[in-house]
């Protein structure tokens, strides 16, 4: 039954509990509160026109947003997870796999593309924290890689957003070596001379972070997105003290120097295409 | 100093120590039951280290006593010249480096360093360097590529350091950057995990042409507390995560994530440190032998390749 049929018949729900909407026509801001159709929702790239609050979306609405009309040709869509270690905690890893794979439709936590962006050609890979967190296992790395080596064979740029907790322990060893299987290709890229930017969104750490996140020739974040190397409850544990506020935000992380900007959804793409454009 | 595993070790041992004092005080010619003792002691030994399970094998990475950076360094090089800082922020102490004299061969070796005592322990930050320790390792990278001279790293690190400056300076982006540049250097790459090889904080100096691991060390994605932490809210499970993570040396070798294992003495590197020292020096040696004939554009090739094959999945 839909939140706004209820309201209708004068019963109130608790909006803490009702973040989402079910019917989908409509979406109430967790951050102020406001209720406006999910049209508006969406066509404001899922940025609250009232607060500016960023909802944290996919890889499905990403290339909404940055691939001209939507169009884009999928790359290496049937990767998916193996089982090297036989891992086994309160469920054997591929059933995991399979479970989330049911549950969001994806095949694992990164999906890319190469289409046009303001005209031009672009590769774009977009991780899904949805899958396992975001975690980066052997088909994340695997599928960053060939979508790098796309755009090198295409001579365009590559743009990478990054979503995640970090490595997939369950992997372990395989994951770890994705950090420096995807660094590798970066660093062809940078050779040959073609653009890399990395988009960092709410959450980019762990591993994620200490490999392609952080090797754009621009970094750029959406404001307010957590990003970092270890989590704020290890720090906590390892200093023994509160986080000072505002700490691992993007514009901590800007201040710092490790950002180039922090772009409003809204703007991200005039942006990267203003920015691609200077430098051809 | 024994570890649990090692009880029945000590008992043995402890009984042939007994066994020496009785003969000199009683003047009893015990050379024919010492001499069975010490057979049984070295079965027991074999059996042992032979058998071990791989949390065991943590166990013994981390044993206090065995060789750390520094002690490979002065055991296996005739000269050395220590290099401090990042000309950035000031120098790591968890991370050394520095020209050495190796067999008159002129090397770089740079590595997690740990220390023993309390005070040296804390000096050292337990072995987790800081962004500033990252970058010091590619600054002297850098000036081994300058000079043409091969680089040996040392990884023995229970991880890149989690606090706030770390945090504040891009620990990350010290990790990342070091990935990306290691993979370009010109001269020879040999990185060996003498210790433990925690997570980026070990691969953060650890992308080389030869990679490989003492005998009984770990190297993975997390340490068996941390991820027994993770997977069963508590360290109580650390056996069974080392298990599941598939840590050691042999797991390694055979998901093809290391190109070899070095030999430890009989009971770890710190129970004979002068073989261990002439073991890595033979294996380090005749690295840079196979390496250096080969052009750099080739080695980078071989190296990016490598790591590039790297990882399990299906495609259907
Ligand atoms: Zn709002």
């Amino acid at each position: 039954m839909s939140w706004y049929k209820r309201t209708e018949k004068g019963i109130v729900t608790p909006t803490e509990e009702k973040l989402e909407v079910p019917d989908g026509l409509w979406h109430q801001c967790p951050e102020c509160k406001k209720i406006m159709q999910a049209d508006e929702h969406s066509a404001s790239s899922y940025v609250c026109p009232a607060c500016g609050y960023h909802d944290r979306i996919n890889s499905k609405e990403y290339f909404e947003i940055l691939f001209d009309d939507n169009a884009f040709l999928e790359l290496d869509e049937n990767l998916s997870s193996g089982d090297p270690l036989k891992f086994i905690d309160s469920q054997p890893y591929p059933a995991r796999v399979a479970a989330s794979q049911k549950k969001t439709g994806l095949k694992d936590a990164v999906r890319s593309g190469y289409g046009k962006m303001n005209g031009s050609d672009v590769v774009i890979a977009c991780m899904d924290f949805r899958f396992i967190g975001g975690s980066m296992g052997s088909v994340v790395g695997e599928k960053i890689a060939r979508a790098i080596d796309y755009a090198r064979k295409k001579k365009c740029p590559f743009i990478m957003i990054s979503k995640s907790g970090g490595a997939r322990m369950m992997e372990a060893g395989f994951s770890l070596m994705q950090m420096a299987k995807t660094s590798a290709k970066l660093a062809l890229l940078d050779k040959e001379g073609l653009p890399y930017i990395s988009i960092l969104t709410d959450p980019t750490t762990g591993g994620v972070t200490a490999s392609y996140a952080m090797l754009g020739d621009f970094n750029i974040a959406e404001p307010g997105s957590l990003i970092g190397f270890a989590g704020p409850r290890v720090i906590r544990e390892t200093i023994g003290k509160d986080l000072p506020e505002g700490f691992q935000s993007a514009e901590f992380v800007l201040e710092h120097g490790f950002l180039d900007f922090i772009v409003d959804r809204r703007e991200m793409k005039k942006k990267l295409a203003d920015l691609l454009g200077m430098l051809k | 100093m024994y570890l649990d595993f090692e009880k029945p070790i000590a008992e043995l041992e402890a009984k042939l120590h007994d066994m020496h004092v009785l003969a000199k005080e009683s003047n009893v010619d015990m050379s024919k039951e010492v001499k069975s003792l010490e057979g049984k002691i070295l079965e027991l030994k074999k059996e042992t280290y032979s058998n071990l399970s791989r949390w065991q094998r943590v166990q013994l990475s981390r044993h206090p006593e065995r060789p750390y950076t520094l002690d490979y360094i002065e055991g296996i090089a005739t000269k050395f010249v220590e290099l401090h800082g990042d000309r950035n922020v000031r120098d790591d102490k968890a991370m050394v480096g520095g020209f050495a004299e190796i067999d008159g061969e002129s090397v770089m070796i740079i590595g997690h360093q740990k220390g023993r005592k309390t005070k040296e322990r804390q000096l050292r930050n337990f072995g987790m360097a800081n962004p500033e320790g990252y970058r010091k390792a590619l600054r002297l990278m850098k000036l081994a590529e300058k000079f043409e001279k091969p680089i040996i790293t040392l990884i023995d690190t229970p991880g890149a350091f989690p606090g706030l400056e770390a945090e504040e300076r891009g620990q990350g982006e010290a990790i990342a950057r070091n990935l990306k540049e290691m993979f370009m250097l010109k001269v020879p790459v040999i990185c060996i995990i003498i210790g433990e090889g925690a997570s980026g904080g070990a691969l953060g100096i650890a992308i080389g042409d030869k990679v490989m691991m003492l005998e009984n060390t770990w190297y993975s994605v997390i340490s068996p507390e941390s991820c027994s932490s993770i997977l069963w809210r508590s360290w109580d499970h650390k056996e069974k995560a080392a298990e599941a993570l598939k840590l050691t040396a042999q797991d390694m070798l055979k998901a093809k994530l290391i190109d070899g294992i070095v030999k430890e003495p009989l009971g770890g590197a710190h129970n004979d440190p002068q073989a261990m020292f002439k073991e890595l020096k033979k294996v380090i040696l005749e690295a840079i032998q196979e390496l250096s004939p080969m052009k750099s554009k080739e080695r980078i090739a071989m190296r990016i390749d490598k790591f590039s094959a790297m990882g399990a999945y299906v495609e259907k």
